[in-house]
């Protein structure tokens, strides 16, 4: 090997590690600029995606909108309670943190997969989230499972997933063992709550009791419940046809009548009440940044953009 | 027990016996390897929460790729073994992986988009897999095959490690943005293509010329030798559960906290990693058939612990233990046996070939233990595997038998 090309090949090294160094050093340390928003007379919190620091903003009922210090993948408030799904180094890579109404850090927990989803009971007792665990992927290459667990801060107890619980599908008890849940909803009594469960390619919505570690199918087809202020409706996301895209629906649960939101085509979120008539959920325009809109949740009007370069709706 | 057999060796005594080639194209691996595995670890982050899309899109075009890219691997065997420069073909096959990192910020949120750039990734793995191997093998001496790929092995392991820690580092401490995430990717892709072209040189053949053919590269199959250990290593191949199923099972089986699953790779490959080059240097002096083979009995033990009654941290050190005893007993093995039963001139051919059959045969075996899976439940899946595995390596050794009975 000649000595010259030694060289040549030595400088090539050292110009590509400075330059990449460069880049990545001048990239972290640009501010981003708020993306654009909308008003809500609500109010709304938020992960902001603009800058890579994944920062929790608030967006008040006056359209002013707040950075805060907090950093999740996923974050929700209720009750004074504040979960926040984020990453947290090495290993394991992932935590659930619950924060109290001051902010305070009151419990971690590690995570075995990355963020999904995050909610709080309104009472802000019940603390629950779903991760996408990638790599037990079995049944497919490059496939994935979920995990759901959820905390009960009243006594502290840590359930870090739903698979122990005793499942009925379609009036038969569950045997198969690869069966994954995701997106919980827990009612305003801290114990019913709703989830999905899905089995090979099928889901269905499905609703359980916390105590009883039970759960049955309520209907088909449902992903991602979100339980209504008032316990009187749910709000899931659908898809349109077997393999078409995602769009939000609300059932009401007395009269089993289902109401598509208009718009919504294509979301892909577990929706936030707002308040008893507004939802919130994440969606992502053609070639943009994912956005938080809001829809009436009656299925009248058209959807509002909240927040731009936006995800994780939550009330404030 | 292999390691304990062989004599270690020294790090200077390595560098005397085995070319240059072998630790410059080790290096290529390790950075590439980085720049990979940053990605893998990436994805699913980069899909769910920068895309906020679903990772199930994906997951089905998966299967499809990797069987695509496995025929690749023949076509790029062939070209480097036609026009005689091995080297050419790999840089081209780094050089396309290399390029993909910084067309994942063009396509956007597409799945289509990302499902291509993917793919376009696994075709440039597979055009460069067997030009390396076939590299390794010509400028290594017949008697060191063994040790040469364990090294080459050892390092592209060390790299597969670093790249998820990268990751995470990267994420927790610096940034979430996507743009910095790739473009420190494709940074280690590039100095890994930079140390490919500047300090590996093509390994020269006195092979006379002119005579690589596709009918002569086919004909390598009626050739008993190859076409038996294809045979063979495609067989065991069918039977080999995928990583992804032993670590599910093994969490679940151990009763381990969920949080361990996405570290059981790191023990595997740490094991992997630190036995390679012995077990290569010891597969040199025994027979590299001999320990390829020993490996999948290493392989039927850490199936049958799966079954009990061992639990907890015992059964997951143990299993992790043998799985990268398994991979370091075979993986770089099967290459070095195979690279003697090839001609030069056909040597890249001839590897791809091997590594052809083996990659489809683990495909199939993973999609069939997804369905068994689905259907029969853990025990019965892991029990039906150690049943396949017994009765593969029962075929296979009476496969070798007869032809050693016949020769």
């Amino acid at each position: 090997m000649t000595r010259r090309r030694m060289l040549s090949g030595v400088a090539a090294l050292v110009l590509v590690v400075l330059l990449g160094t460069g880049y990545v050093l001048w990239t972290v340390t640009k501010e981003g600029a708020a993306a654009a928003g909308g008003q809500s007379s609500t109010g709304l919190r938020f992960v902001d995606q603009t800058d890579g620091r994944n920062r929790v903003d608030v967006l008040a009922a006056d359209g002013s909108r707040t950075a805060g210090s907090l950093r999740c993948q996923r974050v929700y408030s209720a009750g004074g309670t504040t979960v926040c799904l984020r990453l947290a180094g090495l290993g394991p890579s992932y935590e659930v943190a619950v924060l109290d109404s001051s902010g305070a850090t009151v419990k971690t927990v590690g995570l075995p997969g990355v963020p999904s989803r995050a909610r709080v009971s309104a009472s802000g007792k019940i603390v629950s989230w779903t991760v996408f665990v990638v790599g037990d992927s079995y049944a497919v290459p490059g496939g994935f499972s979920t995990r759901t667990g959820y905390i009960d801060l009243r006594d502290g107890t840590v359930v870090e997933s739903l698979e122990h619980f005793t499942s009925t599908i379609e009036g038969k008890v569950e045997q198969r063992e690869n069966v994954n849940y995701w997106g919980v909803t827990v009612a305003e009594d801290d114990n019913t709550f709703y989830a999905t469960l899905g089995s090979g390619s099928q889901n269905w919505l499905v609703k359980g009791d916390l105590r009883a570690k039970t759960m049955e199918t309520v209907r088909p087809g449902a992903e991602c419940p979100s339980l209504s202020p008032d316990g009187k409706r749910v709000a899931y996301k659908k898809r349109a046809g077997s393999l078409g895209a995602w769009q939000l629906a609300v059932l009401d649960l007395a009269s089993g009548k289902e109401t598509p939101i208009p718009n919504s085509h294509g979301m892909d979120d577990q929706a936030a009440w707002l308040d008893d008539s507004t939802l919130a959920y994440a969606k992502v325009p053609q070639g943009e940044a994912p956005a938080i809109y809001s829809s009436a949740a009656d299925g009248t009007g058209e959807a509002v953009l909240l927040a731009a370069s936006a995800s994780s709706p939550s009330p404030p | 027990m292999y390691v304990a057999t062989s004599r270690p060796k020294g790090g200077a005594e390595l560098r005397k016996r085995l070319p240059s080639t072998v630790f410059a194209l080790g290096t290529v691996s390790l950075l590439t390897d980085v720049s990979a595995e940053m990605i893998t670890a990436f994805m699913p982050v980069y899909l769910l929460f920068s895309l906020q899309m679903s990772y199930l899109q994906f997951g089905l075009l998966d299967g499809i790729y990797t069987g695509a890219t496995a025929v690749l691997r023949l076509a790029g065997g062939y070209v480097a073994d036609r026009m005689r420069r091995h080297k050419a073909v790999a840089v081209a096959g780094y050089g396309l992986s290399a390029v993909t990192k910084l067309a994942f910020p063009v396509v956007g949120a597409s799945a289509f988009g990302i499902g291509g750039v993917l793919a376009l990734d696994r075709a440039g793995k597979g055009l460069r897999t067997s030009p390396r191997d076939a590299m390794i093998s010509l400028a290594t001496p017949k008697e060191s095959l063994g040790v040469a790929f364990g090294v080459h092995r050892t390092m592209d392991t060390i790299g597969a490690l670093i790249g998820p820690l990268m990751t995470f580092a990267v994420l927790a401490w610096l940034t979430t943005s996507p743009e910095p995430m790739f473009v420190i990717s494709f940074c280690f892709a590039l100095l890994g293509l930079i140390v490919l072209v500047f300090f590996v040189r093509q390994p020269r053949s006195d092979a006379p010329s002119g005579r690589v053919s596709i009918r002569r590269s086919l004909g390598l199959l009626r050739h008993a030798g190859l076409r038996r250990t294809t045979v063979a290593a495609g067989l065991l191949g069918l039977v080999t559960m995928s990583d992804a199923f032993l670590f599910v099972v093994l969490q679940r089986v151990s009763g381990l906290n969920p949080t361990w699953l996405a570290l059981m790779p790191v023990g595997t490959a740490l094991v992997f990693l630190l036995t390679a080059t012995p077990i290569g240097s010891f597969a040199d002096r025994v027979g590299r058939w001999t320990v390829f083979f020993a490996g999948h009995v290493v392989l039927l033990a850490a199936y049958v612990l799966l079954l009990g009654p061992i639990t907890g941290w015992p059964l997951v050190i143990l299993t992790l233990g043998l799985h990268g005893l398994f991979y370091a007993a075979t993986d770089g093995v099967l290459m070095a046996h195979g690279a003697t039963m090839v001609p030069e001139e056909l040597r890249a051919s001839g590897l791809s070939i091997v590594q052809t059959g083996q990659a489809l045969a683990r495909l199939v075996s993973s999609i069939a233990f997804g369905f068994s899976l689905q259907y029969l439940g853990f025990t019965t899946s892991v029990a039906l595997g150690v049943g396949a595995l017994l009765v593969a390596l029962v075929a296979v050794r009476v496969i070798m038998l007869r032809a050693e009975v016949e020769s």
